[in-house]
């Protein structure tokens, strides 16, 4: 497999491999307008409610904490460069350096989880939990269980969408170290790199929305 | 005389395996076709089951409760597991890179993936039937949904599964179209099918993972308690109408628009004439799937929304009649003094043209509030929805099954055994479900078990009818595995069709075509074929 020549990588229903690049940019790029609308009932959800009990979601999200949620805003946002450093260094023939970048990123995200576990954690501890389960007493308005719905639904979807994408990066490391990749081919490190701008770009929607209610 | 060629898709490679791992595109759609077909028995049967009970009042055969879960089965089995799957999963994937001159899909391992994927929410469904069963209705409303007590969570699980399937096909032919047309195929000499399937793939990638996020919270409510369609919790029951609709109601676009795909060929093909008006039956498509997310709230027009909103919904309604509209008038100028021939594909084609133009007129007295508030939740909605999905849908369906039946198999089917049972099946639908009409128009709510005596005879008319649609049916299945067992081998281009998918064998090779076919003409052209074929 590490063998660059074009006939490696070109799958027999392809007539050239701009054909088959090019097919699965557009299909990555489909199938994140298909993650955006899985999102996108999450945030309607948010809005409605957030529209019915405007005061409440003000008290309730005084209880997140916001310099985790700044902290991990960065790391994610440092996340993204990374990923996008290693597709600069595949386009160059720097697969060492790719290599190391991706470890980066992968790092970063599990970064990104251990600070998510430590708040998830301290909510449960208090009994701030969605909907039925929901036990603290202390948050001036109507149903602040609700708030707390929204937000597990929200970080809950978007932290398995962290997950998967590690597993991905994984996959893309494995790979790369094995001399998979070159400035020739390296189509599954950028729709890797796709993926993770999305995840990241949800939570830059995700992170005013919830923690910064002014 | 015609033979078949000695290797193909069906044969070159054998073995359980062979067919398991494949990434061929017309194995893929072979397999969706029998699983589609193993449901449409299954919810076939439910129906027949459904109508026997209902022949006389009281109880007869069955229990409420079970008839409660068995017209749930009827369904959702038919909605998620046969319909939407049926005309995209299967009959595209074995003709889409055909007429296109592709190889493939432009992603043969998503192709196979979606098929497993649809495999594993059948067996979540088949899980929620033995383990319980569903009564709530396809639609899972809330809050019985939430409380009821069958296994709605396996079952909605089971249509989160199955809509990554959807999505999954629609990506990939979306990709297809756009990047693995033949060289010279350019948007304009796509055959429509082509377009249907594309306005379709357009339509299951932006609606489905809606649904998906729908069940997704139908499910943390139901096991988690998170209160957002729960009234007792501040939540609200209606916004699961919203959004279920917001999904569902294009979800019939997803069923109807590929039908309406296979009768632009059918109805060229066996008038032996060009099609009329390619743009406007091109775009149209376009424009059906853009309106379908628009209109959701025509199924909520008793549900307490918004007088405002009930308004906007019925005019928006109304406007779905306009492209409709425009494909029937651009399919009865294409009859017009065309050379119509009456094989078993062209009467699927005329049953499409009678029953979809009855449900499609009949939309518009529901569209209407004040006639929908009369006729909501009666055996007129349950009447036009068959007449457009069943009258519809599995109409284009079986016309187009007939149609490529001879390219899947390369042999032909009885012709006569064919218009015998697209007879019974055109009777005894119309029999079934134009009592239904009445029945609803006279007050018969839909979805119950037991009514008043005075809708007897038009009951047990229905269900006798539906006896008949039934003996159709199990005709149309023997002779087509007869067919595709024993028949005469059919040719290349048993029709005389235009599109890339009659230039190869039949069945055809692995790689589809022995060399990247050409364009020479396009796929309706058959003023300049005969010319030339005279001279």
């Amino acid at each position: 497999m590490s063998n660059h020549t074009h006939a490696t990588h070109l799958a027999h229903h392809f007539a050239d491999e701009e054909q088959q690049r090019e097919s699965a940019k557009m299909g990555m790029w489909v199938f994140l307008l298909t993650e955006i609308l899985l999102f996108g009932g999450l945030f309607v959800f948010y809005a409605i409610y957030r529209s019915w009990h405007p005061d409440m979601f003000y008290n309730a999200h005084l209880q997140l904490d916001v310099v985790m949620g700044t902290i991990n805003t960065v790391v994610l946002i440092t996340s993204s460069i990374t990923i996008a450093l290693a597709i600069r260094s595949m386009q160059v023939d720097e697969q060492k350096k790719a290599v190391i970048f991706l470890i980066i990123t992968v790092l970063l995200a599990a970064t990104f989880m251990v600070i998510k576990y430590f708040e998830y954690s301290h909510k449960f501890e208090l009994g701030q939990l969605p909907g039925k389960f929901y036990t603290f007493k202390g948050i001036q308005g109507s149903n602040p269980h609700i708030f707390f719905s929204v937000y597990f639904a929200m970080t809950g979807l978007h932290g398995l969408h962290v997950l998967i994408g590690m597993g991905v990066i994984l996959w893309v490391i494995r790979r790369a170290a094995r001399g998979e990749f070159s400035s020739e081919y390296y189509t599954p490190v950028e729709m890797t790199g796709l993926y993770w701008h999305l995840v990241d770009l949800i939570w830059i929607f995700l992170f005013p929305l919830l923690y910064l209610i002014g | 005389m015609n033979t078949i060629p000695e290797k193909h898709f069906l044969n070159e490679e054998k073995g359980l395996k062979s067919w398991l791992l494949t990434l061929d595109h017309k194995r893929i759609g072979v397999m969706y076709l029998y699983a589609i077909m193993f449901f449409f028995l299954i919810g076939g049967l439910l129906a027949v089951v459904l109508r026997l009970e209902l022949t006389s009042p009281g109880t007869d055969f069955i229990e409420a409760e079970t008839y409660n879960q068995f017209f749930t089965l009827h369904g959702a089995i038919m909605i998620f597991l046969f319909i939407i799957p049926s005309i995209p999963a299967a009959l595209g994937n074995l003709i889409l890179p055909l007429m296109l001159g592709a190889k493939d899909v432009a992603f043969p391992r998503l192709n196979l993936a979606s098929w497993y994927i649809y495999v594993l929410g059948s067996l979540f469904a088949i899980f929620a039937i033995v383990s319980g069963g569903v009564d709530t209705g396809w639609t899972f409303y809330t809050p019985y949904s939430t409380e009821s007590a069958g296994s709605v969570v396996s079952m909605t699980m089971g249509v989160f599964i199955l809509g990554f399937s959807s999505i999954f096909t629609g990506i990939n032919f979306i990709v297809t179209i756009h990047k693995m047309r033949a060289p010279g195929l350019t948007w304009f000499k796509m055959p429509l099918f082509v377009w249907g399937l594309y306005a379709t793939a357009i339509i299951q990638v932006l609606a489905t993972p809606v649904l998906g996020i729908t069940v997704l919270l139908l499910i943390l409510e139901r096991v988690l308690g998170i209160g957002i369609f729960d009234p007792a919790m501040g939540g609200d029951p209606v916004l699961y109408q919203h959004f279920f609709w917001f999904y569902s109601h294009p979800a019939v676009y997803i069923m109807i628009l590929p039908g309406m795909g296979i009768i632009s060929e059918l109805i060229s093909t066996f008038s032996h004439k060009k099609i009329f008006g390619y743009k406007a039956i091109a775009f149209s498509s376009l424009g059906i799937a853009f309106l379908s997310f628009l209109v959701w709230g025509h199924h909520m027009f008793t549900s307490g929304q918004s007088e405002l909103a009930a308004m906007i919904f019925s005019f928006l309604t109304f406007f779905v009649g306009i492209p409709s509209g425009i494909k029937v008038f651009n399919w009865l100028a294409t009859m017009y003094k065309g050379q119509i021939s009456f094989e078993a594909p062209m009467l699927y084609t005329l049953s499409f043209l009678f029953l979809f133009t009855i449900g499609g007129l009949t939309g518009i007295f529901l569209g209407a509030l004040s006639v929908d508030v009369h006729l909501h939740d009666t055996y007129f909605v349950v009447a036009h929805f068959h007449y457009v999905m069943m009258g519809g849908t599995v109409m284009a369906f079986l016309g187009g099954l007939h149609y490529w039946w001879p390219k899947i198999w390369g042999r032909m089917y009885s012709e006569k055994w064919a218009k015998i049972a697209a007879a019974l099946i055109f009777v005894g639908f119309n029999m079934t479900f134009f009592t239904q009409f009445i029945l609803g128009t006279k007050g018969m709510p839909r979805r119950y078990y037991n009514y008043l005596d005075q809708y007897q005879p038009l009951h047990a008319f229905s269900s006798f009818g539906s006896w008949i649609l039934g003996a159709g049916f199990v005709v149309m299945a023997v002779y087509l595995i007869h067919g595709m067992l024993k028949g005469k081998p059919a040719g290349n281009n048993p029709w005389g069709a235009l599109s890339f998918e009659w230039t190869t064998s039949s069945p055809p090779p692995t790689h589809n075509f022995e060399e990247t076919p050409e364009l020479k003409h396009g796929p309706y052209d058959y003023d300049k074929v005969l010319a030339e074929t005279t001279i």
